[in-house]
């Protein structure tokens, strides 16, 4: 399979070049991030009114990935809707396209700061899941070892000859995974923010989705950045 | 004869001056409908606009607003206001007259709306931040006239097209609206007139006397320019030596970094010390005012500037332009030649500096067309539909409306004529329900209608319209400041420059050399770094591409048998591309293969312009790469593409299929970044996002996502969708320029030769040496980004 193979905690994962994280040993994709009905949630508001597309191509995508591996667990790390309403007000068709995934598997809706609450669709609801010697939920806590999580859409700029690429991207340390945001209407936050380079190791790698896999050191960067 | 007011022509008597006969026609003329007035530079036209309006409002007795000024430049607009207060108070005239920009307080511009001056300047984004209040209607009531300064320069951009709509909209609300515009030496007045008038009413046209011609010449050096890259840096003895014989000299540049190099070169060679300022958009306000106030007083001899200094006021006494780098567009050079020497009927000097050997011909090709008053102009086409949406929200943020009336009077601007009733209902559609094809939502309404009229769902929505007025989309920039507390700010630079930068690397920044010392909030920080050599700036300089025009003359000069007119050292290399290959034919296209260096190489003689010949470079490699011809990277240029691959390319058959190529636009160059910032423009213009404010960037990193994701999304799921198609249209002129490319497919028709050489030729070899070599999408970025990841572990200690 295409993406990048490490190990955390003796687990050994692969970070697809879709943005989801792959356990083939447990037959476990996780994603992140969703933000399914966001133009939705847009449009309620007031806001600016985006192509209502994004909550059928962000499960296309995922429908792919699941495919592709074969998946048997679905774990979805929180902010898989942009709001709770956003998730009352899925599309009859997207609902459809939902169910038919979680059809024969196992699925967890781990909860974001986005939809901090039970929602109307089957699965498991939880905080935090444990598989194994790996612990999966939406924010990384400082101290955790064998984390997987979210929330904080990294993305990694890599300059070559006065080209420049930016893409979302994995953050992998001893301890922790951070995932890309999966969701087709999701930006990113720089992987030398602030915010980012305080939870994660020096030792942190950064592995850019899309193809080739590339993964790249931090520190390079954190030199720069540290002054 | 209309005669001024006598308390007005008693002040003007007083200063021993006698009115042009333009101004004094534009009196005569005062009750005309619609009014453009033709004038070159300096000829008094600003004031020949106002002198109606000062006649109708000595009297006293009108109540309200009168006229309405607009100017495309805010600078210009405190100018004016100074320049005509001067006379007005000094006659005892009973008229209030203030400006409104941006930059006017929150108190000043309530009380503009509640208590309007007689005379208002402002610019078009203030217009229709005006117009886009409930209470419009109250304040324009009583308008007389509306003049539009540099309505030229207006013309060719959006914020035309935008203000020619507010035009239409204040007619309705003043039916008895005069309507005047101020022009330099245009090729087609007819065509600016027709954008002025409210459509399909006639518009009077008054040309001034354009006073004799200029005094124009290619600029004497010592050393021959260089065969390739922009600067001119070779000629700086002689242009110090300009300096030195005149009063007041500008130095025009076309990029604001070639401005700064240029500069930064000047001042080490400076040896008599003269005073030489810069200017241009990049740099902080406050270094620009200093600078404007020194050359007022005449302290300066010098300015390096940019387009900023194209339009405006008059700055000091300047005595000689000297244009450094190809001119690009006739129309342009005039104007800016018309800088120098402001006694009207003394001819304005001016010197052209070539920055390469191509460069002399077009240098030379500009000034046989200025001489034969031979001025391009590149027709705009109808007006785009990005800035009709905005319109329509503009409108609806001012109240309900009706769409029949609406589109009634959006199709007496000029531009919008030919708008059909259908292409006006897609907008209305998308402004009201984001047009999409799935209709599912009843959610996705920003208006709706109630009795017949359209109106905002939320009135809370008009003020995030009015943050969003405006058809300048600028580049992301960031703040430079020197580091420290309350450290001077010095300017801006792009963002994505800045994102390049390592602290100790060193760039150029009004002149002198800083150091990067690191990013803190949304402020580059950085100190002064004498002596060190600079690693160059990149500013969002506009790079404008040679106009059609220019390009036909330097074919033709081509076709001459000899140069006799060119310097020796340019007449002697076309003479050896003849001989080697050939010159290319203005209505044929010369194709030159040949391997250099290891590589094989085909140079496409387009002359198309910088981006169509990119477009061109695009689409070629990539039907290249499809035939398994194994393009590596090409070079565009405003006469040539350049093409390096793997292997020979000696048959050119369907290469420049119409069809293919179009069909190229469509379908692949639709995914490039061209066409997504080409996207992004528009859909900022039409309302779909909003623009980035800098506070916004700083608090929504995370949750702001890219124009491009929304571009890929309609693409994939809505491809008909509106804002596609004007994404389309706008590709035909601009970053794309694909009309460009089928301008030159017309004028080839099927006459392509391709030449077969064993090596680099004459006119080619300049190419080899260009900057902004684009690697081909494909196998060559993957091959990039191994090569950059592998150098960051190696870095890192783990290679």
């Amino acid at each position: 399979m295409n993406g990048h193979s490490f190990t955390l905690q003796g687990a050994a994962l692969v970070a697809l070049p879709s943005g989801a994280l792959w356990w083939p040993s447990e037959a476990a994709l996780a994603v992140s991030d969703l933000h399914l009905g966001r133009s939705e949630r847009y449009a309620r508001r007031g806001g600016a009114l985006l192509p209502p597309y994004e909550t059928q191509d962000t499960l296309h995508r995922l429908d792919a990935d699941i495919q592709a591996t074969g998946a048997r667990t679905v774990l979805c790390l929180g902010d898989s809707f942009d709001d709770l309403a956003a998730a009352d007000a899925l599309q009859e068709t997207a609902r459809l396209c939902l169910t038919r995934l979680m059809a024969g598997r196992r699925w967890l809706w781990v909860e974001g700061n986005h939809d901090p609450g039970p929602i109307d669709l089957p699965g498991s609801h939880l905080a935090v899941a444990r598989l194994g010697p790996l612990t999966f939920r939406h924010m990384s806590e400082p101290d955790e070892r064998g984390e997987i999580s979210g929330h904080y859409h990294p993305k990694f700029t890599l300059s070559a000859r006065g080209y420049r690429v930016t893409r979302p991207c994995f953050l992998i340390d001893r301890a922790r995974v951070i995932l890309p945001a999966y969701g087709t209407y999701t930006g990113g936050l720089s992987s030398a923010d602030p915010a980012l380079l305080s939870l994660i190791g020096r030792d942190a790698i950064a592995v850019l989705t899309g193809t080739p896999s590339v993964a790249v050191p931090l520190s390079p960067q954190r030199a720069t950045t540290a002054s | 004869m209309t005669a001024l007011p006598p308390a007005l022509a008693h002040w003007f008597a007083a200063r021993g001056w006698g009115l042009h006969p333009h101004q004094q026609q534009m009196l005569d003329q005062a009750a005309a409908p619609a009014l453009l007035l033709i004038a070159p530079t300096g000829g008094g036209k600003t004031l020949a606009g106002f002198l109606p309006s000062l006649a109708e409002l000595a009297e006293g007795g009108h109540r309200g607003l009168h006229t309405l000024y607009i100017s495309p430049l805010k600078a210009l607009t405190a100018d004016i206001r100074r320049n005509l207060t001067r006379p007005v108070e000094e006659a005892g005239l009973p008229i209030r007259i203030e400006d409104r920009t941006g930059d006017t307080g929150a108190t000043q511009r309530r009380r503009q709306r509640a208590d309007p001056p007689h005379i208002l300047l402002t610019t078009p984004e203030s217009l229709a931040l005006l117009l886009s209040y409930p209470d419009a209607p109250r304040i324009f009531a009583g308008l007389a006239r509306v003049i539009v300064d540099e309505i030229h320069a207006l013309a060719e951009s959006k914020r035309g097209d935008q203000l020619m709509l507010c035009l239409a909209r204040l007619q309705r609300l003043a039916p008895g609206l005069r309507r005047v515009g101020l022009s330099a030496t245009v090729d087609d007045p007819a065509a600016i007139a027709g954008l002025l008038a409210p459509h399909p009413a006639p518009c009077t046209i008054l040309t001034a006397d354009p006073g004799p011609d200029p005094d124009i010449a290619m600029l004497d050096t010592a050393a021959a320019p260089p065969w390739a890259g922009g600067g001119g840096r070779y000629a700086i003895p002689e242009v110090l030596e300009q300096v030195a014989r005149h009063r007041t000299t500008l130095i025009f540049h076309n990029t604001r970094a070639q401005a700064e190099i240029f500069f930064h070169e000047l001042w080490l060679q400076n040896e008599a010390a003269l005073p030489i300022g810069i200017h241009h958009g990049s740099l902080s306000r406050e270094q620009r005012v200093r600078v404007e106030a020194a050359m007022a007083t005449g302290q300066l001899r010098g300015v390096v500037c940019t387009g900023s200094l194209d339009l405006g006021i008059d700055w000091g006494d300047v005595d000689l332009v000297i244009q450094v780098g190809a001119p690009k567009n006739v129309k342009r050079l005039v104007q800016r030649i018309g800088r120098a020497n402001h006694r009207y009927n003394a001819p304005s000097k001016a010197l052209l500096v070539p920055a390469n050997r191509f460069e002399v011909v077009e240098c030379r090709a500009a000034l046989e067309a200025v001489t034969a008053h031979d001025l391009d102009g590149e027709p705009r086409g109808p007006g785009p539909r990005d800035v009709l949406c905005q319109h329509i929200l503009m409108t609806a943020a001012a109240g309900p409306f009706s769409a029949d009336a609406l589109f009634a009077e959006v199709t007496h601007a000029g531009a919008y004529a030919g708008l059909t009733r259908a292409a006006f209902d897609a907008c209305l559609d998308f402004v009201a329900t984001g047009g999409y094809a799935l209709r599912a939502y009843d959610r996705w309404q920003r208006l709706m209608q109630r009795d017949g009229l359209w109106q905002l769902r939320d009135p809370r929505a008009g003020a995030q319209i009015r943050m969003n007025l405006g058809t300048i989309i600028d580049t992301e920039t960031l703040a430079v400041r020197l580091k420290g507390r309350m450290g001077q700010p010095l300017g801006e630079i792009e963002e994505a420059f800045a994102s390049t930068l390592t602290p100790g690397d060193t760039f150029l920044i009004g002149g002198e050399v800083v150091r990067y010392e690191g990013l803190r909030e949304l402020t580059v920080e950085v100190s002064r770094s004498p002596g060190r050599a600079p690693k160059v700036a990149v500013f969002n300089g506009t790079k404008f591409a040679t106009s059609t025009l220019l390009t036909q003359r330097i074919l033709d000069i081509f076709q001459q048998s000899g140069w006799p007119e060119l310097p020796a050292h340019t007449a002697g290399w076309l003479a050896r591309q003849r001989e080697v290959s050939r010159l290319p034919d203005p209505t044929r296209l010369l194709l030159e293969s040949f391997p250099h260096d290891g590589r094989e190489h085909l140079c496409i003689y387009g002359f198309a312009g910088r981006n169509a010949q990119q477009t061109l470079g695009l689409l070629l490699t990539k039907r290249l790469e499809d035939q398994g011809r194994h393009p590596l990277g090409f070079v565009a240029t405003d006469y040539a593409t350049l093409i390096w691959g793997l292997d020979p390319v000696t048959d050119a058959t369907g290469l420049f299929d119409r069809a293919a190529l179009r069909q190229g636009l469509e379908t692949w160059l639709a995914g490039n970044a061209v066409m997504k910032r080409t996207f992004r423009a528009s859909a900022i213009i039409a309302g779909l996002i909003d623009r980035n404010t800098p506070g916004r960037r700083k608090s929504g990193r995370q949750a702001t996502f890219s124009s491009d994701i929304l571009y890929d999304t309609l693409r994939r799921y809505d491809p008909g969708h509106l804002l596609l198609q004007i994404t389309h249209e706008e590709a035909l002129r601009g970053l794309v320029d694909f009309g460009r490319i089928e301008e030159m497919l017309d004028r080839i028709g099927p006459r392509i030769d391709l030449v077969r050489l064993d090596r680099v030729t004459p006119l080619a070899a300049p190419l080899m040496l260009e900057p902004g070599r684009i690697p081909v999408d494909g196998a060559g970025r993957s091959r990039l980004m191994a090569e950059a990841a592998g150098r960051l572990l190696a870095a890192a200690g783990l290679g």
